[in-house]
């Protein structure tokens, strides 16, 4: 595999919060192209990576190329110009509250190009297309369900064509139908716009229908870098608690905590 | 639990760390928000915006209490002037009172409660909902974008809304003093044109307003832009912008009086 072909490239990286180590000497490689589920527990260091390669997070050890670039080091400049090309969807859309749907589509086209009115409105339109949701171009954010929501920062995040989308689980409080849709329009956007796409989520039967490479993080590493087929087959204990939905198993049920007899008598 | 000095000495070094640490945060806040207002001036459509929601907004509330101070300030200053025998320099009284004091204090007071609040509570929540984060994710900067327009915003209209409610309240005045009480109209505004300086009284007067209009729109915008991302944080945020405002005003207040008014005749 050449060099070129790395769109992303984590190296030794190291994150805490205060006290809290978050990522421990993580490395990861995410090729031009492929769309890689990183998985693992909750507070296990999944949107904190999301956050490492947007460069809102600087990890305290450690490289975060992207596209050939040292993202940490970058001035803010810089680092602006790189997420021109960076689109993200978070969690629950992150929509402008005081803007139409509409305006929420064109404010990236209003901030950061000089396009006339006339191809604002045509572009707005197309990416609203895209996700389905031409037809409410004029409500407010406050008038959409979750799902909606959810595609209309989808079109937003795309407005600018990036070449790497960034998201921070998509399905998470959706209904099936949505999480089918968003799934769809996940892996249509990434063959349509020749991007490549890194999906946070808890989601595991939609993640291997969409993902090429599922990633597993635990303890601040990548625990297992495989393929959907090869985790659907896999034996290891850790992989099948998650594939499975098991509450209790390497993954702890019990938060830590003293002995739950002594506990009880200590009054 | 017994008192243990080391314990004590650790979380008092602790409160007065923690105090400087916020106070540093707050002015390297400042400065990244000085550095960008170039960009807003660019941009002005940005501070129409936020100057119809903070300051036509706070308009009505505005000139109503303006009314209702100058009116008071008309009954009591008769009271107090009756006694000397020198009621026509009612007129005087309350302008002086209003430019010098009243009026930026007042406003600053009030816009602190009807706007700065609404201010810090919006960016709260945007922050918390993600949208600051979005949009430094498409490489559009929160502090040029958001929190700069508002707080030029509070420069350009408390000033403004200072002088509406100096001139409210003198209207005040003049209903009490004059159509009420029946003080001759012409000694009050004739008393109060030969009284009122320009550049000792209004200039003053509205200098106070701007460096109100600073402290209370850099608390609002900072207090929301670092507001914990909870409901309990957005509440806690608000608050603090409401108390934190109104003391530094009337800090700010008793400092600017001292400077520009002390040794004067």
């Amino acid at each position: 595999m050449s060099e070129r072909q790395d769109i992303i490239r984590i190296e030794n990286v190291r994150f805490a919060y205060g006290e809290r180590p978050i990522l421990d000497e993580l490395s990861l490689t995410i090729r031009r192209g492929e769309i890689i589920a990183i998985m693992g527990a909750s507070g296990g260091g999944k949107t904190t990576l999301l956050g490492l390669i947007g460069g809102r997070l600087i990890p305290s050890a450690g490289k975060v190329f992207v596209e050939e670039q040292n993202v940490p080091s970058l001035s803010k400049s810089a680092l602006y110009a790189l997420r021109r090309r960076i689109g993200m969807l978070f969690q629950f859309g992150a929509l402008f509250t005081d803007l139409s749907v509409f305006e929420n589509v064109a404010f990236p086209y209003r901030e950061q190009t000089d396009l006339s009115e006339d191809m604002i409105r045509t572009l707005v339109l197309m990416k609203l297309e895209a996700v389905g949701l031409r037809g409410a171009a004029q409500l407010m954010p406050s008038e959409l369900s979750g799902g909606m929501a959810r595609r209309v920062a989808l079109a937003r995040a795309i407005t600018l064509d990036p070449s790497i989308m960034l998201y921070d689980e998509p399905f998470t409080g959706l209904d099936p139908i949505s999480v089918g849709i968003i799934g769809r329009l996940i892996k249509r956007l990434n063959a349509a716009l020749g991007m490549t796409s890194v999906i946070v989520t808890h989601d595991l039967n939609e993640t291997l229908r969409l993902a090429d490479r599922v990633v597993v993080l635990s303890a601040g590493k990548v625990y297992c870098d495989l393929s959907p087929d090869e985790i659907r087959a896999s034996t290891d204990p850790f992989i099948r608690q998650f594939a499975d939905g098991l509450p209790d198993g390497p993954v702890p049920f019990h938060y830590p905590a003293n002995d739950y007899v002594g506990d009880l008598l200590a009054s | 639990m017994k008192a243990d000095p080391i314990a004590l000495l650790t979380s008092l070094g602790h409160a007065v760390t923690s105090r400087l640490d916020r106070l540093g945060l707050a002015t390297r806040f400042a400065i990244a928000v000085f550095s960008v207002l170039g960009v807003v001036f660019v941009r002005f459509g940005l501070i129409i915006r936020e100057l119809y929601f903070s300051g036509v907004r706070s308009l009505s509330i505005v000139i109503v209490s303006g009314l209702f101070v100058g009116m008071v300030l008309a009954v009591q200053g008769y009271e107090v002037l009756q006694r000397y025998g020198s009621t026509e320099a009612l007129g005087v009284i309350v302008a002086l009172s209003l430019v010098r004091e009243l009026g930026p204090v007042v406003t600053a007071l009030l816009f602190a409660g009807r706007a700065s609040s609404a201010v810090t509570a919006e960016i709260g929540l945007m922050r918390a909902t993600d949208q600051l984060a979005a949009m430094d994710m498409m490489a559009v900067d929160p502090l040029a974008r958001v929190i700069a327009p508002r707080f030029l915003a509070a420069i350009f209209s408390l000033p403004l809304l200072a002088a509406l409610f100096s001139a409210a309240g003198i209207v005040g005045a003049w209903i009490i003093g004059v159509k009420l009480i029946g003080i001759d109209d012409g000694a009050f505004w004739s008393q109060m044109q030969a009284s009122v300086d320009v550049r000792i009284d209004i200039v003053n007067g509205v200098l106070k307003s701007v460096v109100f209009g600073v402290a209370v729109g850099l608390i609002s915008v900072f207090e929301g832009y670092f507001a914990v991302p909870t409901a309990e944080g957005v509440s806690t945020a608000t608050t603090r912008t409401v108390v934190t405002s109104s003391l530094a005003v009337l800090l700010l207040d008793l400092v600017l009086t001292v400077m520009m008014f002390r040794g004067l005749n």
